[in-house]
Formats: C-alpha cells, structure tokens, sequence
C-alpha cells in the first residue's frame, strides 16, 4: 500500500467514526449563522425535551443492536406504559410509575426470552410485540384517551431540577448509566462479545442466554421510562399514538451514530449525537418553513448518507 | 438401533410436513371452525369479501416472500402502497394506462434505488428501505398538497372497473392477486432467476464463489417488490375511486407477518409464494371472525394476530429442532 493510500484509508476511517460529530457541529453552525433566535436557552430546552423520550429508547436500541438483535416493539411498550398510568394513579403517581416500569421490564424479559431461549429471531419475535401491545395496550385503556390531573406525576413533565427539566435529567442519566455499563463491566463486554460473534462467545463459556435476556429487559424498562416521561408531558394517556414509529426513530439514531446493524459494536456517545442529530434535522427544517413532505425526504436522504459513510467496507 | 433411527426419522418427516403444512391446516381449522360457528362467515358475500380484502395484501407480500427468501427486507412497501394508490389516482384523469402504469414505474423505481444500494454499496437492507419508507411517503405529501388534496377517480372510468368490476360477484383484484401469485411461484420453483433467490439467501458467499448474480438478483427482488407495492396501491385506489393518503402506515409489518406466518424463513433460503398465500388467508379469517363477534372492539384484531404470529414462530422454531 502506498503512502498515498494509506493516507486515503485513514481519513476516510476518521470519518467513519466522526462523522457524525462532523454533522451536529456543521448543523449548529449552520442555524447559529441562518436562524433566528436559534441561539437561546430557551430553544435549546425546545429542542432537549423534545429529544430526551427518543434517545432514552435509543440507549436501549444501541444495547440491543450491539448484541447483533433490533427491537421492533419499543412503541408499543411505550403505549402499554401510558395505558397502565391511569388505572394505578389512584394509588399514587409512584405506584403508576412503578407499574408501567413493571410491564416494560416485563415485556422486555419477554422478548430476550424468545431471543435468547427460543431461539427467534429478534425482528419476529419483537415484530409480534409490536402488533399485539398496542392493540393491548388499546383494549386496556378500552380505545380512549385519559386526561391525567394529578399534579406530581405531571410535574415530572413540566418541571426543573438544577434549572434542567426532569425528563432531560433523566436522559443524560440514562446515557451515562448505559455508557458505564458497556464500557466498565463485565456485563459491557459480554453483549459486544456475542453481538461480534455469538458461537464463539458461546464456545468461550459466556452466559449468553442472561446476557441477551438483561440486554432486552433493559431496553424494556428504557422504553417504559419513555413512555412515562412522555405521557407526563403530553399530561394525558394516549396509547393509540404514543410512541408510533418510535422504533424507526431510535433504530435511525442508533445507526445514525455509528452502531453498525450487524453488531459487536455499542456507541454510545455516538447514539446520543444521532438523537441529537435527528432532532436539529427536524428543527431547522421547521424552523426555516420547510413542508413536511420536504422534511421526510431530506431525512431519507441523510441516514442513508450517514450509513454510507459509516458502512463496513467489504 | 434401526427402529430408533427409524423412528426419528418417521418423527423429522412427520415435523417436516407439520411445519410445512402447518399454516395450512390451522387456515382448514379456522375456516372450518368460524364456518360453523358463524352463521354469516360461509356466506358468500362474506367470503367474497374476504378474498378481495385479501388481494389487496398478498400482492404486497408477494413482492416481501421474494425479498424475504433473499435474505433482506423491505419497509418501504408500506409507504409505496399509498404512494401507488395516490399517482394512480393522479394519473386517472389522464386515462387507463397512465393511471395503471405510473404507480408500478415510480413505485418500481423506488424499489430499484433499494436493489441498487442495498447490491451496490453493503448497506443494510434494513436501514435502506427504512429510508425509502421516509421518502415515499415524503413524496406523497409532495404531490397531494400536503396530504390535503385527495385525487378521486371519476366514477364512470375505466380504471374503476379495474378495482370493482366483478366475475361470478368476485372482484377483478382478486384474478389478478391469483394470477400474479400462479405466476410468482413459477418464476420462484421453475426459472433460473428463481434459483438465485434461493441461492443468494442460502449462502451468500457461496454463491459469489459459485457465479450466482447476487447483486443482480437484490436489485431485480427488491425492484419487484416496490412494482407490486405500486400496483396494490393502484388496485386499492380504484377500488376506493379515490387516492387516499393515509392508508399503509404499518402495511410493510402486516407483509412481514403473513410471510413469516407462511412458513418462509427470515433468515432467507427457504420459502413459497403457496405459503405467503395461505398466511394472508389466516390474517384476514383471523380480522373476519373478530368483526363477526359483535361484542369484541377492532383492538382485539392485533392482539390475535400478534400472540398468533408468536404461536407460529415458536411452533416453526422447536418443530426445525
């Protein structure tokens, strides 16, 4: 290989893992330059609670993805959430909390249960979650929207800690917590040794079966806090559109970031800039007045240029 | 030793058959049970009903069985369904054959960008298509105002006929369902493009090594399945006399489902058009006796339909143990 090439392969490597990085910095360029009022606090807050239920669901995508799986029904455990809100609220917004946090463990166990036991693949065996728990989560809530009064499980939605909001806390705890357990446990290590290669990790004695299960079990209960945090903020338990196509967001960001499908990889800092790219995406193009039909083809276009920049080269 | 082995053999034949055959016999089951119990379900405006509410699906999960035996998938057939109906109700006032053909060459195009990068380029079938659902259904609203403006068809068309004429009182859309599946199948079982679907999802590199055009055969599965997408679109919208907007959001998991439910493997290198057939049959059976008992709402339609495409999956994976 020449200099020359090396050179090439090099920076073309660089931008492999960076780009996205590259992206969010050229894009808060871009709209400190060209929008107005962009650089306040108060959009930045717009823009972090609007981002936190997506990236809380997408830490628990990039584990699962990272063990070489995908979780389809990260909406519809969201929906299931919302719909168990109201009916424990009487007993107090910790109890309600704790429930819909039980069925998203639940639903989570479920899934890494049928991965990692049964055998299924994840796309199936999630893909049946997705289509049955929102119809359940609908036959629980008996098809209606509930509006919600009680004032602290609202103020989860609406109200600061350190000047932050509650749900945008939670997020950046999430990340950091996500990001200490792939990078400094065992349990890290273990979900990107079986996602690289799972019969070796087998052969090499690992616990794949609780690792997979934990993994989606986590994802579970990520989901579930999603849901609650955006219930609260919606103020009212909706789980015919709670978190519709919240897979394909999060799945985007994930990847977006630089965790490849295939697995053995977790990026975690990188899934946090693909929320974040995904939701200045959305923003400028609202904010310069774009329709929504421009909107949706522009963000086509860029997943699939940042997959292409990303993509294992054959 | 012998009557062990034989046994098991007998037993793995048995297993075999059952997987194989699986879908079908719970579809005889079912129909039969529902026939029974329900006293409108074996009427034969139900069951026409049925099969034309059917047509419209397995079209779709024709284009998905190939896409699927290939080893990838497609999630932008949703979106290019409602993107079909909408161009071919755009088209309609300018005639038959641009209303019936600019659904399949736009929707097939979309299907051959998907081939093209997906043969082209190694990225994830996945994460392409997912994009494409993005930008079809980006540029439906493009052409329909927003999603404000619905196309009607005028009522006296000829394209109308298309979506409701009717032979015997079954409707047009379900020959063409039949015909497209006869001739799927032939092209799957009998042609050699049909053996490189199997050879490309059963061992990939293999059939590089082997000579197999792989990247051909992506691009010509996922450019068919974007064509039929289309054209169950065009056929919903003449059905419909209008193009409306907001159909086939989730389209492309339901696809998903009557396949796996058929018995063809995600995993790819194994699969038949019979089997997608008979799993769009269960799906809608399932949709039918669930209308049929007045007093269960609409949501109970995907509970079943999820704890059943789990009962199938779990059947199919303990049966191949």
């Amino acid at each position: 290989m020449t200099l020359q090439a090396t050179r090439t392969a090099a920076r073309t490597g660089w931008l492999q893992d960076n780009g996205v990085y590259v992206a969010v910095v050229a894009l808060l360029l871009f709209n400190a330059l060209f929008t107005a009022n962009f650089l306040t606090i108060g959009n930045f807050r717009t823009q972090l609670v609007q981002a936190a239920p997506v990236l809380i669901v997408a830490l628990g995508m990039a584990l699962v993805i990272g063990t070489e799986g995908v979780d389809l029904s990260v909406g519809a455990v969201m929906a299931l959430a919302a719909a168990i809100i109201p009916l424990y609220l009487g007993a107090g917004p910790l109890m309600a909390i704790l429930m819909a946090l039980t069925v998203g463990l639940a639903a989570g166990a479920f899934n890494g249960f049928l991965v990692a036991k049964v055998g299924i693949q994840p796309i199936v065996a999630t893909l049946a979650l997705l289509v049955g728990g929102r119809g359940l989560a609908l036959v629980i809530a008996d098809g209606q929207l509930v509006q919600l009064h009680d004032p602290a499980f609202l103020a989860l939605g609406t109200d600061d800690l350190l000047g932050i909001p509650i749900s945008v806390l939670i997020a950046g705890l999430s990340a950091l917590t996500v990001a200490a357990l792939t990078n400094r446990t065992t349990f890290g290590r273990q979900l990107v040794a079986i996602g690289g290669n799972r019969k070796a990790a087998t052969l090499a004695g690992l616990p794949v079966n609780r690792v997979l299960i934990g993994v989606y079990t986590i994802c579970g209960v990520l989901a579930a806090v999603s849901g609650v945090l955006a219930t609260s903020r919606l103020a009212a338990s909706d789980p015919a559109d709670m978190g519709l196509l919240m897979e394909l967001s999060a799945i985007t960001a994930v990847v977006v970031g630089g965790t490849p499908l295939t697995g053995g990889k977790v990026r975690v800092l990188g899934t946090v800039m693909g929320v974040v790219l995904m939701q200045l995406v959305r923003a400028t193009l609202i904010k310069h007045n774009l329709p929504d039909s421009i909107a949706q083809m522009i963000q086509a276009a860029i997943i699939v240029a940042a997959v292409y920049v990303a993509r294992e080269r054959r | 030793m012998t009557t062990v082995s034989e046994t098991s053999r007998q037993y793995s034949a048995g297993s075999k058959m059952l997987q194989r055959q699986g879908a079908a016999v719970a579809l005889i089951l079912m129909v039969a049970v529902s026939w029974l119990v329900f006293p409108r379900f074996g009427s034969l405006d139900n069951l026409r009903d049925l099969a034309l509410q059917g047509s419209f699906l397995a079209v779709i999960a024709l284009g998905m069985t190939f896409v699927i035996i290939t080893g990838g998938i497609d999630l932008s057939v949703g979106s290019l369904y409602a993107l079909g109906g909408v161009l071919a109700a755009w088209g309609s006032q300018y005639g038959f054959l641009v209303a019936l053909t600019l659904p399949l060459l736009v929707c097939g195009a979309v299907g051959l960008v998907n081939g093209l990068l997906i043969a082209r380029t190694n990225m994830a079938p996945f994460i392409v298509t997912l994009a494409s659902l993005l930008f079809a259904r980006g540029l439906l609203l493009a052409i329909t105002d927003e999603g404000a403006n619905t196309y009607q068809i005028a009522p006296d068309s000829a394209f109308v006929e298309l979506g409701r004429g009717t032979v015997f009182g079954f409707g047009y859309p379900i020959f063409i369902a039949a015909a497209l599946a006869v001739l799927g199948g032939l092209i799957l079982n009998r042609t050699t493009f049909g053996q490189n679907v199997f050879a490309t999802g059963g061992a990939e590199q293999s059939a590089v090594l082997l000579g197999v055009p792989v990247a051909r055969t992506k691009i010509g599965v996922y450019t068919m399945s974007g064509t039929l997408a289309g054209l169950a679109g065009a056929l919903t919208a003449a059905y419909l006399q209008s193009g409306v907007t907001v159909i086939g959001v989730g389209t492309e998991l339901d696809a998903i489902a009557v396949v796996v439910i058929g018995g063809t493997l995600l995993s790819g290198g194994m699969g038949t058009v019979l089997g997608t057939v008979i799993g769009v049959g269960l799906i809608k059976v399932i949709q039918n006796v669930i209308n049929q008992i007045g007093t269960l709402d609409s949501n109970y339609q995907s509970v079943v339909s999820g704890v059943f495409l789990l009962i199938v999956v779990v059947l199919q994976r303990i049966l191949r143990r």
